[in-house]
């Protein structure tokens, strides 16, 4: 084992080495970073162009240049050995850039990664779980549709309709009947699909789900829910208990009675955190809310542990999951009662969603109003590459909960009598995660490199913007910056993912 | 890869009942390729989405012309025209006429049917161009690495794992503003030399297992060369890894064309590409509209009916997660033939798969109750 990684990290370390002089040739034949300097009259033009020749010492041959340059980037490597990618045209240090772009492109792609995934892998299965049916269909198409579009038009689609739809109906936020019906039968149709069953249920689901979101809608409309939004005493203590519920019908099923007493000792644990903490949140700051997501799931762990019988580990998990989501909507009813005064604001004058930019310019405001406006800024980023990650997820999950549901295992478990619940959840599920991982891992450095384009349309200054000034400029050291960080990242990840696959699946083993 | 043809069959019923036995034309001995082609042809969305393809892509290169000849439509793509009706598209469906200017005229007056469909046609032959290059390189590099391991394979792969460390929308960003400004067909033979390394890592594996097959023994033993041994024997083998594979980098291809276009790295004014179209136009959403949706539409159909004929071939070559469910007598395939059932009644929920091998719908994933609701003729 020890071996195997040691041969694998020389391994990398040779092909970086080898693919940064491809792509150190390749910047630097494309474009000549003097372009802009020829074309200029000013009077020291001549002085510019040797300066600049010297930063990036254009004299010296290629090859020379890049050796150079790889002994700037491997003292990255030491600590301490102080970190030199070489200068810019205007002769600013990359690293520094670097850093900065690094650090805003993991706030836009996290939670774009994190989101996909979860709701890919869950759509996937649930189209699989419904193979042929017209949920599964409506998915497929949908998927399709969503990896078939570049991500630019995706952007810009965001933009015109998302953000400037929606601030300019915020003016008047109010749902007219016919939106309140038709979206009232869209929710009726969605989720009689995917609950599915026989013919009654699938009438009860329909009829309940118009009810509710027509009752909602029309709820919202009436109290300008979206102009001073909150969850309300009623609302959050609930959705807290539904989660709850939901976690323990997940993963222990209906007849777990310790999973219920679980679940119900943390929720009850939140819900009165819930009430104690209404006037305290707004001074919380990041760590506050850190600590509170972590007190969360300590409270359900303990919960777990004490009340979990047999069966520890899975009450363990559902006490964690149930404090967390729980804590999310605590949290969440924070945000929403900061919403008001966020629109507010003279900076933001009822316009929410901003196109552009990572930050409103000069905004005043505590914690909570500023992180309001970072996630107003990366909404529709986050969403945009969300999507396009999520249409893949949801093919390669459909397809290897086929794939796993058609084995002979999956037929074992049936015929022994566990409960579909069981065998879809403990036996297929997991099994069909093993492919999933590896192409989750190859995505995650994809995906930074994706973001190239999604920044460009949405002026969002992060790694891709390095990229892209940097080609457009022809100043070939931030180019070659940002594919150092790529190509680590992507390495690394194609590591990890071999090292996680062959620690869930017993058969493969590395060597 | 291997298609379980029809090996495992199962009797559809459970010991108690008649086994009713289904025969359908995957067991009557069609050949392979023949196989392939019925499973693909069956494949409605794969089929419309090829025809809707050739029609397209047809359409558009008879109306701008190709090598030289030229297009039935009036207007060239870069001939500044004076600007009628304020550019607005002039196309009506009911009663059908295109007028002077179908999908409108841009700010300078340039007719847009005609910059869209020489669009269409440049994003379409770059994406195939690329398409088979890569296709070309991989197969060789994969082909060559898999039949001879050792050393050969070792270097081989691992110049394939260089070229894969580099993203394509980098290697073509970076590419595309060095040669863009040449011409489509250049900046499609570049990109092409860089999106080889997926092909070439699925057809290096291919090789892998087949080389061990009898079969290829044979081969050997009666004195084949290598060459014969790689190309008549195994690639053959292969040819539905490769031909999915390519059809699935064909649609990626589209969409790293008109990325990079919109970038200002792939096809530079005044050639265009549908990405180009979009990028100049992007600005002019709020006030003509029709300019950014013409492009956009046509990249969404092209990139989706590829991906659809893609999907379709991979069902084709690899059935395993082909679960047809045939309930009703009518929904079973024209050329079936119920052999030795008592009647010519198919028991509903019967779970049959392509290849012939039918097995109980205990066996799919349908929720318990809704079995509850099937007649109790199979139990």
């Amino acid at each position: 084992m020890l071996s195997f990684v040691l041969r694998r990290i020389g391994v990398s370390i040779l092909i970086l080495i080898a693919a940064s002089f491809i792509m150190y040739t390749l910047v630097s034949l494309a474009k000549d970073p003097l372009t802009d300097l020829y074309a200029s009259n000013s009077p020291n033009k001549d002085a510019l162009i040797a300066q600049r020749i010297e930063w990036l010492h254009l004299d010296q041959p290629i090859p020379v240049r890049w050796l150079g340059w790889l002994g700037g980037a491997a003292r990255c490597v030491i600590p301490f050995g102080g970190c030199d990618l070489g200068v810019t045209i205007q002769n600013q240090p990359v690293s520094v850039l670097l850093g900065r772009a690094v650090s805003s492109t993991l706030q836009l792609v996290t939670a774009a990664t994190i989101l996909a995934i979860v709701l890919g892998i869950t759509v996937g299965i649930i189209s699989a779980l419904r193979q042929y049916s017209a949920v599964d269909y409506s998915f497929t198409f949908a998927s399709f549709f969503l990896y078939s579009l570049p991500s630019f038009l995706m952007g810009v689609i965001l933009k015109v309709f998302v953000a400037l739809g929606f601030n300019n109906w915020l003016r008047d936020p109010v749902f007219t009947w016919a939106w309140i019906i038709g979206l009232s039968l869209i929710a009726g149709i969605f989720w009689q699909a995917v609950i599915g069953g026989p013919r009654n249920r699938r009438l009860v689901v329909f009829a309940a789900s118009v009810l509710v979101t027509g009752l909602m809608l029309y709820g919202m409309t009436v109290t300008e829910w979206f102009l001073d939004p909150s969850l309300g005493p009623i609302i959050a203590p609930l959705l807290i208990a539904a989660f709850g519920a939901a976690m323990v019908l997940l993963i222990a099923g209906a007849r777990a009675r310790y999973a219920w007493r679980t679940a119900g000792a943390t929720v009850i644990v939140l819900i009165g955190a819930f009430f104690l903490l209404q006037r305290f949140l707004p001074l919380f700051g990041v760590w506050g809310v850190i600590l509170l997501f972590c007190l969360a799931g300590i409270v359900g762990a303990v919960a777990g542990f004490f009340l979990g019988e047999f069966d520890k580990g899975p009450a363990i998990r559902i006490g964690i999951l149930t404090g967390i989501l729980g804590m999310g909507v605590i949290i969440v009813d924070q945000y929403l009662h900061t919403w008001n005064s966020y629109i507010n604001n003279p900076r933001i004058n009822g316009r929410p969603i901003p196109t552009v930019g990572s930050e409103t310019p000069n905004l005043q405001g505590d914690f909570w109003i500023q992180s309001t406006d970072t996630f107003m800024h990366l909404l529709l980023p986050t969403i945009s590459l969300m999507l396009i990650s999520f249409a893949g997820y949801t093919r390669y999950a459909r397809g290897g909960m086929l794939e796993t549901l058609n084995q002979d295992y999956i037929r074992t478990a049936r015929a022994k009598g566990l409960p579909e619940r069981t065998v879809v959840v403990r036996h297929a599920f997991r099994n069909s995660l093993i492919p999933i991982t590896t192409i989750v891992a190859a995505d995650v450095g994809a995906l930074i490199g994706g973001a190239i384009i999604t920044e460009r349309i949405f002026a969002f200054s992060g790694m891709g913007a390095l990229f892209n000034s940097g080609l457009n400029n022809s100043d070939p050291n931030p180019v070659m910056a940002y594919f150092v960080v790529i190509a680590v990242v992507a390495i690394t990840f194609n590591f990890l993912a071999d090292l996680a696959y062959s620690a869930l699946d017993p058969r493969v083993r590395v060597k | 890869m291997t298609i379980p043809m029809g090996a495992n069959f199962e009797a559809p019923s459970e010991p108690a009942a008649e086994p009713t036995k289904v025969v359908t034309a995957d067991e009557k001995g069609l050949s392979q390729g023949r196989l392939i082609f019925k499973r693909f042809i069956q494949h409605k969305p794969a089929l419309i989405s090829i025809l809707l393809f050739v029609l397209i892509v047809g359409f558009a290169i008879s109306a701008t012309g190709i090598f030289g000849i030229p297009g039935w439509w009036q207007w060239n793509y870069t001939s500044l025209l004076p600007i009628q009706n304020n550019g607005m598209p002039t196309l009506t469906l009911w009663p059908f006429s295109l007028g002077d200017h179908p999908f409108g005229q841009n700010n300078v007056g340039k007719d847009y049917f005609a910059m869209v469909m020489r669009g269409l046609v440049n994003s379409a032959y770059i994406m195939f161009i690329i398409g088979g290059i890569a296709a070309f390189i991989g197969v060789v590099v994969g082909a060559i690495a898999g039949y001879y391991r050792g050393w050969v394979d070792s270097v081989l792969m691992r110049l394939t794992d260089i070229v894969i460390v580099i993203p394509i929308i980098v290697v073509g960003a970076v590419v595309g503003s060095a040669v863009g400004g040449l011409g489509p067909l250049v900046l499609a033979i570049f990109l092409g030399f860089f999106a080889w390394t997926g092909i070439a890592r699925l057809v290096r594996a291919e090789f892998l297992s087949l080389r061990e097959r009898e079969f290829v023994e044979a081969a050997r033993v009666a004195g084949a060369s290598d060459a014969r041994i790689i190309f008549k024997h195994i690639l053959p083998n292969a040819m539905g890894v490769v031909i999915v594979s390519t059809t699935l980098l064909i649609a990626a291809a589209i969409i790293l064309e008109t990325s990079l276009s919109f970038l200002g790295y792939g096809v530079r004014s005044p050639e265009v590409s549908l990405g180009l179209l979009i990028s100049q136009n992007e600005a002019a959403f709020q006030t003509r509209p029709w300019l950014f949706w013409w492009p956009a539409a046509f990249i969404v159909i092209l990139s989706l009916l590829v991906n659809f004929v893609g999907d379709g071939l991979r069902d084709a070559f690899d059935p395993r997660q082909k679960r047809i469910r045939f309930s009703k007598v009518k929904d079973l395939p024209k050329d079936a033939v119920v052999e030795s059932g008592l009647s010519a009644d198919v028991p509903e929920g019967v779970v049959m798969t392509r290849t012939g091998a039918a097995s109980n719908s205990g066996v799919s994933s349908e929720e318990p109750d809704e079995q509850s609701f099937e007649p109790e003729t199979r139990r």
